[in-house]
């Protein structure tokens, strides 16, 4: 327990040589599936396909199975999306701002937190595709030449979120694949199997590891991650917009964007946090996966907790400030209402059991954090849910107040979100190299030259 | 035993980066051009090294994100503001700072996919499967652990011998000949192929005929259109008689409805007065609506020329003494009842309408039965004095 913040940790404990680095890493691929992985597998199929079930049935009898009623009319749909967009922000925030920033350690968890990104994306669309119940009629979404000569409209916030959600999603993956693509060449050269041997040569498009090429590699890689960093931004900001663009109370306010943002980083490092911690175990991953790597994660979580708790003040704050009488109602009925609990639930999990992070032994401490990220995960579901059905149900007309409950389908579904994701997470460990192996390499120790036998004397 | 191929080059691998390094500066400044260093990840100082001009992949970016912006904010302005404007919450058609959230994803979308894109395709010449240095113990070894080069048999300095002894004086850890690999061709017009390619197609256009034709017309993509309520013009079985749509109650009067008093009467003993001047603007609208309703049979000019060919009775000439005798009223009464074979045009021609072709009805006589009074002050409007 004893460590010494003076120097910098090295990026791969264990100084590994870069062949057990490559074993390691494509271990899990060489291996078949054991016990364990087919026990995970089937329990997160069988959440993918509750929810398959729940949406079956809401595409053929339509919405009015799920809670929503007058005056909340959004709901699950709106709050799973936000959810999950945010839980996909930390993936291109390790693999773009902390590349940016030089920060090394974060060579060891990127990829994973790439793919996160990518499932987590994939879940959040899913929402606003099924809201309508019609999602046969999601191509009106597209401006695209029609017989009705109508076009979308381009101020709305809602079709902001459409180009920002498709931007983030393509050039999230187009960022994984640019990543992945020297990893199947290695994976391609140290293949047996012809099979295996057909498909990494097909993906790795015939990469020789060619300097002349890696030039303009990292070139492309660090404007990538320079365009990555500002529409990462803009997403979780656009998504804000779907609410502060409106005139509702409780959702009509400019901290927002910034707040939406920082709620996603926290959410989103709470949930890699939550699977890299298993993963690490079950795939002997320890040594790329350190301990100070999940501590700088826990350091974040902290600091954006805070954030997050700052808004959750400085908007009561507001209400009380700026004398409007329903915005000052509206958050002393999220504090009192008949919603109290989800607020309270909101609180505690997201401002005061991140706490725990400021003592060294609990950031170093597996289950301690484990407790802790999920409760940040849960609390930051019921941010969204306390957001959206708070403000929405006790509105302008008391004579139209309601209490709003989920259905088993809305609750199915959102199982089935999960399901999805961690259905994809268990495929991705088996099939694709969860730490990216090049990169990896690169900042082991005496990867880099150390220009004493070439530089100076050549 | 490689006699009979082709030389691609001569590669030599190395245990650490210094010695790659020190590697690629000798091969350089022995004056070697077409080499290359291959090595499992980017080795830092080696794009020095091999004297390698930084990368002009940042201009396609810039380019193509310009391309983007532009795109995107002049197709928005076309789209919201020239081709179907729309007041949205009383904006300015051209609203730019809600254009900018979505210029700016569009920005970054083809920027980030033309980079990668240009990248793949331009900077690398990617796909290429077919390298010779593919599938051989020198490539094998540099995408693990070690570090190679490679000269290109392409050099113009290249000769076998040389080379090889230049590499070994570097003290690799070994040295390989890398071969161009045996021509292999496929014939395209396979049968198989064919087969393949005419099943794709049927498989693509059925799905697409199917989808768009047949299963969005079946429960419950049909439950859109085939809703439980009741439609104008569609039979029900909620009422009584069947029909969708309620008749009005008895002595229901239609808005803006005037009776008219002489209804059904042929030769009526009095008649209403017209109510409007003869104004430019009620002419004009009088000679609109009778070029609609009333030429067919009257003719342009009231003449009574049918353009139907005797499929139906041509009526009598507008410009006979009685007509001309006619009241403004009794006109009025006849366009309203009809008269003889001519049917009513109460129900198509509104009452001022009525009175307009009325106005223009006389235009049309006076202009026909001029005299010579008319003549003088047509002269004076005109300013011209040819009958004095």
């Amino acid at each position: 327990m004893n460590i010494d913040y003076s120097q910098e940790a090295p990026a791969v404990a264990g100084r590994l040589t870069l062949a057990q680095i490559e074993e390691l890493v494509a271990k899990p691929m060489d291996t078949k599936p054991d016990r364990k992985y087919l026990i995970a597998l089937s329990i997160s199929l069988t959440a993918l396909m509750i929810g398959a079930i729940s949406l079956g049935l809401t595409f053929y009898y339509g919405t009015g199975l799920w809670g929503n009623n007058q005056p909340v009319g959004w709901a699950f749909d709106i709050v799973n999306f936000v959810f999950w967009v945010g839980i996909g922000h930390a993936g291109t925030l390790i693999s773009a701002i902390l590349f940016l920033l030089r920060q090394k350690w974060r060579t060891g968890i990127a990829r994973f937190a790439e793919a996160m990104t990518i499932f987590a994306v994939m879940c959040a669309g899913i929402f606003p595709a099924i809201h309508t119940g019609r999602p046969w009629m999601d191509g009106y979404l597209f401006p695209y030449p029609n017989q009705h000569g109508l076009w979308v409209n381009f101020t709305s916030p809602l079709l902001w979120d459409v180009f920002a959600v498709s931007t983030y999603f393509t050039v999230s993956f187009v960022f994984w694949y640019v990543g992945l693509i020297p990893d199947f060449a290695t994976l391609r050269d140290r293949a047996t199997s012809k099979i295996k041997k057909t498909i990494y040569s097909i993906f790795s498009l015939g990469w020789r590891h060619s300097n002349r090429h890696w030039t303009h590699y990292e070139k492309a890689y660090m404007l990538l991650a320079g365009f990555a960093t500002p529409l990462v931004l803009s997403v979780h900001t656009i998504v804000s917009f779907d609410f502060a663009v409106s005139i509702i109370p409780g959702w009509h306010t400019t901290i927002f964007p910034p707040y939406f943002v920082a709620g996603a980083i926290f959410s989103g490092f709470a949930m890699v946090v939550t699977v890299l911690v298993f993963v690490r175990k079950i795939f002997d991953l320890q040594h790329i996966i350190t301990l100070d790597h999940l501590e700088k994660m826990n350091k974040v979580i902290l600091a954006t907790g805070m954030m997050v708790g700052y808004a959750y003040a400085m908007e009561f704050f507001i209400a009380w400030y700026s004398g409007v009488q329903v915005e000052t109602f509206v958050f002393i009925n999220r504090a009192l209402g008949p919603y109290a609990w989800a607020y309270w639930i909101m609180v505690s999990c997201n401002v005061i059991f991140p706490q725990f992070f400021w003592i060294k032994k609990f950031r170093r401490s597996i289950p301690v954090m484990m407790v802790i990220v999920i409760l940040v995960n849960v609390g930051m579901w019921f941010e969204r849910f306390v957001i959206t059905v708070t403000s929405l149900n006790r509105d302008f007309l008391p004579s139209s107040w309601a209490y709003y409950t989920p259905t088993f389908f809305d609750a199915g579904i959102l199982i089935g979100s999960f399901g999805l994701f961690f259905t994809l997470v268990i495929l991705f460990t088996k099939s694709l190299p969860v730490v990216s192996i090049s990169e990896v390499k690169a900042v082991a120790d005496g990867a880099q030259p150390t220009y004493q036998g070439g530089d100076h004397h050549a | 035993m490689h006699n009979n191929k082709k030389l691609f080059g001569i590669a030599a691998t190395f245990k650490t980066p210094n010695e790659i390094i020190s590697a690629a500066k000798k091969v350089f400044s022995a004056g070697y051009n077409q080499f290359d260093v291959n090595t499992p990840y980017p080795v830092h100082g080696m794009d020095s090294a091999m004297k390698i001009k930084p990368s002009k992949l940042g201009f396609v970016t810039l380019v193509m994100g310009l391309n983007g912006a532009a795109v995107a904010l002049l197709f928005m302005y076309w789209s919201m503001a020239v081709d179907y404007p729309l007041v949205i919450g009383g904006k300015p058609f051209f609203a730019f700072p809600a254009l900018v959230p979505i210029t700016f994803e569009v920005t970054v979308l083809l920027a980030t996919l033309s980079t990668v894109i240009a990248m793949i395709a331009l900077f690398f010449r990617l796909p290429d499967n077919k390298h010779p240095l593919h599938d051989t113990e020198y490539m094998k070894s540099v995408s693990g652990d070690k570090f190679g080069i490679v000269i290109e048999a392409s050099d113009e300095m290249f000769k076998q011998t040389e080379v090889e002894n230049f590499l070994k004086s570097l003290t690799p850890l070994n040295i390989e000949y890398i071969y161009f690999p045996p021509e292999e061709s496929y014939a395209i017009f396979q049968p198989k192929f064919l087969l393949f390619l005419l099943s794709i197609a049927l498989i693509v256009s059925g799905g697409t005929y199917f989808t768009l034709n047949k299963l969005m017309y079946m429960t419950p993509f049909n439950w859109m259109m085939d809703q439980d309520k009741l439609n104008p013009q569609k039979p029900s079985e909620l009422f009584v008689d069947g029909r969708g749509m309620r008749t009005p109650v008895e002595g229901t009067v239609a808005k803006g409805f005037i009776p008219y008093p002489y209804k059904g009467q042929t030769n009526p003993v009095e008649v209403l007065s017209n109510p409007f001047l003869p104004t430019k603007e009620n002419i004009a609208l009088g000679k609109a609506k009778y070029f609609t309703y009333c030429t067919p049979c009257h003719g342009d000019f009231a003449d009574g020329d049918s353009r139907l060919r005797g499929q139906f009775p041509n009526p009598p000439t507008l410009h006979s003494k009685r007509a001309r005798d006619f009241s403004d009223g009794m006109i009025y009464h006849i366009i309203t009842n009809g008269q003889n074979v001519m049917p009513s045009y109460e129900s198509q021609i509104t009452r001022d309408e009525r009175w307009a072709i009325v106005n223009y009805v006389r235009v049309l006589q006076r202009a026909k039965n001029a005299s010579d009074a008319d003549l003088i002050d047509m002269n004076k409007e005109a300013g011209s004095n040819v009958a004095n």
